[in-house]
């Protein structure tokens, strides 16, 4: 049963003020906050079994390894991976992508395609742009529409056997929007490209099953799933992590060296080179069990309520114009005020204690796409209430009276 | 008026203002009272960075004395701009690079004066000093 006040209570940030008003934290999509039950495991790992893994015979690092690697297993179940180790620990959405595209930086080739969405984050751009640079490959954009959604005929028609890499983010981070990965997957598949999916604003709402999709990477971020900053993980293949060569060396990574010859280690430790982030690690896992134990449709259904609850309110704020309105969305409404400069209106909102997002949300050719220099967004979690949509809404309202 | 004089007349009227929304209410009118930079001046050489907004300056020396004019696309920055320019236009490059900034925390605006704070008023006084310091080494 889903009870709205109980979870409240997990979450000790909420009941904080801000500017003299309660905190009302509509970021979420930038970064999500921490339940207890994640902060006591930090604690924990600290207060307990802070060790090196791994490499350790004494029974402190045993333990943390073992939580290190539990916690691996929890990711894998939860994204239905085939094999613990195709699960690699990384620092971030951000990281797991550079790995993956350094990767390929030794199979590319000049003249070969990879297909990047007008949806993406710059963080799913610019990579790539590095790898193109790097190889000679193309890198081809699948346009969006007025709605926020990526227009597929042209998918299809970019599509060819020179495609060798799809890159789509599952739900895009500025707009909203839930892209048809399933469709892309399929199509890329046909041509042989492998298809890499950025997962950062999808893993809040959405559990995936990485091996019902047959997604070949798949990149998520802890602390966007109520975990610590710093801690992320990738998805791949078995079989394409055995043809990926090391992103870095280090510790870790090896199996034997010696001044001729470095032979790695085998997965997952090939791509986690030095000491990992052990307590992320571990503390990711527990946020993974603790929106478990919520359940991911119970989540699901409830942010979709505060999402119509507000689009519709927003909807009657005269002058306001929301950006990015799918079907398929998540949680997250981007919109602006006639005239008025997003960054006024987020100006005037915190100071009644609401914290949104302004700016270009690291997705300039969105911006670029609609002519705004920016957005406000709000972005909601499964621990939000209509209540903070009211003040929002309130927010708003004075915003734009002192600024019309 | 000297720079330190019209600091003071600044923070007189701020202390007439009983919260930040009087406080934010009148930075938003002086961003609207602002005389206009001419749009030949707005380029993106004349651009701050390190602002979430846009915010332009140009800088002009007449008689021995700097005149600043600026926009920006949002009225809050505005706002502040404006009351950079008043403190600091029509004074000495000398005047402009000695000036204590000190008045900005007692007018209530200490929370935009950290570096990181998206709406780059630090970045802005370090732009407008710039302009002195070249101004000033012309003069020489």
């Amino acid at each position: 049963m889903f009870n709205i006040n109980e979870i409240r209570k997990d979450f000790p940030i909420l009941s904080r003020t801000v500017n003299g008003k309660p905190l009302v934290y509509f970021d979420n999509a930038a970064t999500s906050q921490t339940p207890q039950q994640v902060i006591d495991v930090i604690v924990d790992y600290y207060s307990n079994y802070n060790a090196n893994i791994h490499r350790g015979v004494h029974s402190l690092s045993q333990e943390a390894t073992d939580k290190y690697e539990q916690a691996r297993h929890t990711i894998q179940k939860h994204f239905n991976a085939k094999h613990a180790h195709e699960i690699i620990f990384t620092s971030g959405t951000t990281h797991g992508i550079n790995l993956v595209a350094n990767g390929f930086s030794s199979i590319l080739k000049a003249g070969d395609d990879i297909l990047v969405s007008a949806l993406e984050h710059h963080s799913n751009i610019v990579p790539w742009q590095m790898l193109c640079e790097r190889t000679g490959a193309n890198l081809k954009v699948i346009p969006m529409n007025q709605e926020g959604e990526l227009v597929i005929p042209e998918f299809d028609a970019l599509l060819s056997k020179n495609t060798k890499l799809v890159f789509v983010n599952h739900v895009s981070n500025a707009l909203g929007t839930i892209n048809p990965i399933e469709y892309i997957i399929k199509q890329a598949h046909l041509v042989g490209a492998a298809v890499l999916i950025d997962g950062a604003q999808s893993t809040p709402h959405i559990k995936p099953d990485v091996q019902a999709l047959d997604v070949d990477f798949y990149v998520a971020s802890a602390h966007k799933m109520c975990g610590p900053t710093g801690q992320g993980m990738l998805y791949g293949k078995e079989s394409w992590l055995k043809k990926l060569p090391p992103y870095q060396g280090g510790g870790e990574m090896i199996a034997e060296v010696t001044f001729e010859k470095t032979t790695y280690a085998e997965l997952p430790h090939k791509f986690e080179a030095g000491t990992p982030n052990i307590c992320g690690g571990i503390a990711f896992g527990a946020a993974i069990d603790y929106m478990n134990t919520i359940g991911f449709d119970t989540i699901a259904s409830y942010e979709n309520e505060l999402l119509v609850y507000a689009t519709k309110q927003l909807q009657n704020i005269e002058g306001l114009t929301i950006y990015g309105t799918s079907k398929q969305k998540t949680s997250v409404i981007s919109f602006n005020l006639d005239g008025i400069h997003p960054y006024d209106v987020g100006t005037i909102l915190d100071k009644l204690g609401i914290a949104v997002r302004t700016g270009h949300h690291c997705a300039q050719p969105i911006m670029d796409f609609y002519s705004i220099p920016g957005t406000v967004r709000a972005s909601f979690a499964f621990y939000n209430t209509k209540e903070e949509i009211d003040a929002l809404i309130t927010g708003i309202k004075k915003a734009k009276m002192m600024l019309s | 008026m000297s720079i330190e004089e019209i600091q003071n007349e600044i923070i007189d009227e701020f202390s007439m203002f009983e919260d930040w929304e009087e406080r934010y209410q009148y930075m938003i009118d002086l961003g609207k009272d602002l005389p206009l930079i001419d749009d030949q001046y707005k380029t993106d050489n004349n651009i701050i960075k390190g602002c979430q907004s846009k915010v332009w300056v140009h800088a002009e020396l007449k008689d021995d004395k700097i005149e600043f004019t600026a926009d920006s696309d949002a009225i809050i920055t505005k706002g502040i701009i404006a009351i950079l320019i008043r403190v600091f236009s029509n004074q000495s490059p000398k005047d402009i690079i000695d000036a204590n900034m000190d008045f900005i925390d007692e007018i209530g605006l200490k929370e935009h004066l950290s570096p990181t704070r998206a709406n780059g008023l630090v970045s802005m006084i370090k732009q407008l000093k710039m302009y002195a310091i070249a101004y000033q080494t012309q003069l020489k």
